[in-house]
C-alpha cells in the first residue's frame, strides 16, 4: 500500500498510458475498448482510496523533478504532493469517471469514433489527477489546461454537428479568458516569491503586502470563475451540453467545473489573507447561485436544467468560500459530484430511452423506467436539499457558514435554495409523472447504465452522514448540524417543491403571464446576447477596421509592393539574357575591366 | 615597355575580334590571337630578364608548351564548331541563342 502511495506520479502516468493505448489500439480492441478505458479511472480510484485510508490530511507522498533548470537558480519544480485534499479529489474523480465510463458502454454503444471518446476520457482522468496531486501551481496549471482541452474534445465529440463544434469552441475560448487571469496570477506570485510550489508560496504569503496578495488572489479567482462557469463567465456551460451526456456528468458537473473550487481551497493559505478577494468571491457566488437557479426554472431541455443547476450549485460553493469556509465548499463539492453525476446519468438514461432531451416530449417515465425514476428522485431530493439526503447536509453547512458572513447573502442563498427546489420539482414532474407525451417507446438501458445509477444513488443517500469523516480527511472544520438553518431550508425546499410541482401541471404559466421575463430566463438572462453585443460585435468591428485599414492598406500593399518590385527588376534583367554569347563575353570583359579599375584605384596607395 | 604595349594591343585586337566577329571560326582565330599575345608577353619578359628566380629556360619551355596546347585546343574548338554547324546548320553566333532567358 505504502509502496504504491510513494509512486504518486503513477496516478497520472497510468491513465495517460492507457489513453495512448486506447487511442492507438481502439480498432483492434473493438467492443473491448472500454476495458482499458475503465482501468484508468479505476486505478485513480484505487490510489485515492489507498491515500484516504492513510487517514492523514498532511502530505503523505511527494516528489518532484526540476524542469527548465537552465533558467538558473529559479528552475521550475514540477511534482506531486498528495495530501488529504488530493486524496478526496482523487476518489471523487476516479469514482465518477469509472461510473461514467461504465455508463458509456451502454449509452454510447453503436456510436462511431469510440476509441477517440474513451481515449479522451482517459486523458481527462490523467489531467484531472495531475491537477489535484500537483505540488505547485505549475503542475496544477498544466492539468488545468489539459482538462480544458479534453473538455473541448469531448464537447465537440459529434463535431459534424455545427452546434457541437461551436459549443466546443465557445467553451474553450470562454474558459481561456479565465485561464489568462490564472496565468497572470501565477506571474504575480512568481515575481513576488520566485517559486511556484505551494509550500514556498504559502510560506511567503504572510510576508507579502496586502495589495499583492489581493491581486494574486483575485487573478486566481478569475481562473476559477472561468473554469467553474461562474458569473460573468458562465455562458459556456449550458452550451457544453452539446457533448455526450456521460461527458456532461463527469466533466461539466462533477469534476472539471469543480476545479475552480478546488483551486481556491488549495490556495487557501494565500486566498484567506485577502478580505477583499473573499468578499468578491461571496458576491460572485451569491449572484451566480440565484441567477442560474432562476434560469434553470425556465429551461425546456432536461440537460439545460441540469447545466444551470450545476452553475447555481457551484455558486453555493463559491459563496461558502467567500464566507471563509473552504471545508463547507469542499463538502458540497463532494456531495454535489455524487448527486449531480447521478442526475446527469439519469437524464442520459432518459435521453437514451426516449430519444429526446425536450421535457415537453417526456412525462410518465417513472412507470416505464422505474430504476431511473427512483434514482432520479433520490438525486433530485439531494439537490433540493431534502433530509436526510447528501445535499441536505452539505447545503446546510454552506448556508450556515454564509449566514455567519452576513444576512443579506444568506437570504439570497435561501432564495436560490427555494428556486432550486422549484425547478427540481418542475423538471421531475415534467419528465417522470403525468402521462407520456412523446412518440417513442421509453425503456431502461442495460445493466451498464443501471449499475452506475444505483451506486451513485447509494452515495447520494449516505454521503451526508459521512460529513465529519470527509472533512477530517482533508483537515477542515466540520460544523455540527445547525438546526435553525436545517429547519428553515427544509421548509423552503418543501415549499419550492410544492410550487414547482403545481406549476409543472399547468401549461407553461410563466410564458403566458410574463412572456418577456420567461424568455429572458430561458436564455440565461440574455447573457449570450449581451456578450454578443458587448464583446463579440465590437471585436468584429475592430477586426474589420484593422482588416480594411491596416491589413489591406498597409500590410498587403507592402507585401504586394515587394512582389511588384521584384517582378519589375526580374523583367528588366531578362533583357540582358539575350542568349547572345558575344554579348555575354562583352559583359564579362567590361566587368573584368571595371574590376581592374576598381582594384587599381583602391590599391593605388599600397 | 614597348613589349607590354605591343602584347596588350595584340590582346585587345583578339578580344575585339571575339566580341565582334559573327562567325565561330573567326572567333576561334581571335582567341588564338589573345592566347598568342599572352604567350608573347611571357616569353618577352623572360628575354628582357625581368623574371627573377625562374629556372633557366623554364619560361621558354612553358611558351613552347602553350603553343602545343593551343594547337590541341584549336583542334577541339574546330571539332566543336563542326558539331555546332551540323546540328544548327549555321556557324553564326547571333543565330545561336539557345540560352536566351
Amino acid at each position: 500500500m505504502g509502496a504504491l502511495l510513494a509512486q504518486g506520479w503513477s496516478v497520472v502516468a497510468v491513465p495517460l498510458v492507457l489513453a495512448v493505448l486506447v487511442a492507438v489500439s481502439g480498432r483492434a480492441l473493438g467492443r473491448f475498448t472500454p476495458v482499458p478505458a475503465l482501468a484508468a479511472p479505476g486505478f485513480v480510484l484505487a490510489f485515492g482510496v489507498t491515500a484516504l485510508l492513510e487517514g492523514s490530511h498532511a502530505v503523505m507522498s511527494a516528489g518532484s523533478v526540476e524542469w527548465l533548470a537552465a533558467t538558473g537558480a529559479n528552475g521550475l519544480s514540477v511534482g506531486w504532493a498528495i495530501d488529504g485534499l488530493s486524496a478526496v479529489m482523487l476518489v471523487v474523480v476516479g469514482l465518477v469517471a469509472s461510473l461514467v465510463v461504465l455508463f458509456s458502454v451502454g449509452y454510447m454503444s453503436g456510436e462511431g469514433g469510440l476509441p477517440r471518446y474513451y481515449a479522451a476520457l482517459c486523458l481527462f482522468t490523467a489531467a484531472m489527477s495531475m491537477l489535484v496531486i500537483a505540488d505547485g501551481f505549475i503542475g496544477l496549471f498544466i492539468g488545468w489546461e489539459l482538462v480544458g482541452a479534453c473538455s473541448y474534445l469531448l464537447i465537440g465529440f459529434w463535431f459534424t454537428r455545427p452546434a457541437a463544434a461551436s459549443a466546443a469552441v465557445k467553451a474553450f475560448l470562454t474558459t481561456r479568458v479565465g485561464d489568462v487571469g490564472l496565468l497572470l496570477g501565477l506571474a504575480v506570485l512568481w515575481h513576488e516569491v520566485g517559486d511556484l510550489s505551494y509550500a514556498a508560496v504559502f510560506a511567503a504569503a504572510p510576508a507579502l503586502s496586502l495589495p499583492v496578495v489581493t491581486a494574486a488572489s483575485l487573478l486566481l479567482l478569475v481562473g476559477a470563475i472561468g473554469k467553474s462557469a461562474q458569473f460573468p463567465l458562465q455562458i459556456w456551460l449550458p452550451d457544453a451540453m452539446e457533448g455526450p451526456t456521460p461527458v456532461s456528468a463527469l466533466i461539466h458537473a462533477a469534476t472539471m467545473v469543480a476545479a475552480g473550487v478546488f483551486l481556491i481551497a488549495r490556495s487557501w493559505p494565500l486566498f484567506s489573507l485577502s478580505p477583499d478577494a473573499l468578499a468578491v468571491t461571496l458576491v460572485i457566488g451569491g449572484v451566480t447561485a440565484v441567477g442560474a437557479a432562476a434560469a434553470a426554472v425556465a429551461q425546456s431541455d432536461i440537460k439545460k436544467v441540469l447545466a444551470y443547476s450545476t452553475i447555481s450549485q457551484l455558486g453555493f460553493m463559491f459563496a461558502a468560500l467567500g464566507a471563509g469556509a473552504w471545508g463547507a465548499a469542499m463538502f458540497h463539492l463532494v456531495t454535489h459530484a455524487a448527486f449531480k453525476a447521478l442526475l446527469f446519468l439519469g437524464s442520459g438514461s432518459v435521453i437514451h430511452g426516449c430519444g429526446t432531451q425536450e421535457l415537453e416530449e417526456m412525462g410518465g417515465l417513472f412507470r416505464k423506467m422505474p430504476i431511473t425514476g427512483v434514482t432520479w428522485l433520490i438525486g433530485a431530493g439531494a439537490l433540493a436539499g431534502l433530509p436526510p439526503l447528501a445535499g441536505f447536509f452539505s447545503k446546510d453547512e454552506v448556508l450556515h457558514e454564509v449566514l455567519g458572513a452576513g444576512y443579506a447573502w444568506a437570504a439570497i442563498l435561501f432564495g436560490a435554495s427555494l428556486l432550486t427546489a422549484f425547478y427540481v420539482a418542475r423538471t421531475t414532474r415534467l419528465a417522470f409523472f403525468d402521462t407520456y407525451r412523446g412518440g417513442g417507446h421509453p425503456h431502461e438501458g442495460g445493466w451498464s447504465m443501471r449499475l452506475p445509477l444505483l451506486v451513485l444513488a447509494v452515495l447520494a443517500v449516505g454521503m451526508g452522514f459521512a460529513g465529519a469523516w470527509i472533512a477530517q480527511a482533508y483537515g477542515a472544520h466540520h460544523g455540527a448540524l445547525d438546526l435553525r438553518v436545517a429547519a428553515g431550508s427544509t421548509v423552503l425546499a418543501l415549499a419550492g417543491l410544492l410550487a414547482g410541482w403545481k406549476v409543472a401541471g399547468v401549461d407553461d404559466p410563466a410564458a403566458s403571464r410574463a412572456p418577456g421575463l420567461a424568455a429572458l430566463m430561458r436564455t440565461g438572462w440574455g447573457a449570450d446576447a449581451l456578450v454578443d453585443r458587448a464583446v463579440l460585435r465590437p471585436m468584429a468591428r475592430i477586426s474589420r477596421v484593422l482588416y480594411e485599414g491596416v491589413d489591406r492598406q498597409v500590410v498587403d500593399r507592402v507585401a504586394e509592393g515587394t512582389a511588384t518590385v521584384a517582378r519589375g527588376v526580374g523583367r528588366a534583367l531578362t533583357s540582358l539574357q539575350s542568349g547572345d554569347a558575344q554579348w555575354y563575353a562583352t559583359m564579362l570583359g567590361a566587368g573584368a575591366v571595371a574590376l581592374l579599375a576598381l582594384v587599381s584605384y583602391v590599391g593605388r596607395g599600397l | 615597355m614597348s613589349l607590354v604595349i605591343i602584347t596588350v594591343g595584340l590582346f585587345c585586337v583578339g578580344l575585339y575580334g571575339v566580341l565582334t566577329r559573327r562567325d565561330l571560326v573567326a572567333i576561334l582565330a581571335s582567341i588564338e590571337v589573345m592566347l598568342g599575345s599572352a604567350t608573347l608577353l611571357l616569353v618577352g619578359l623572360a628575354a628582357a630578364g625581368t623574371s627573377v628566380g625562374a629556372t633557366e629556360g623554364s619560361v621558354e619551355a612553358t611558351g613552347v608548351m602553350v603553343i602545343v596546347l593551343a594547337a590541341a585546343e584549336a583542334a577541339v574548338g574546330l571539332a566543336l564548331v563542326i558539331s555546332v554547324a551540323r546540328r544548327f546548320r549555321t556557324t553564326r553566333v547571333d543565330e545561336l541563342t539557345e540560352v536566351k532567358g
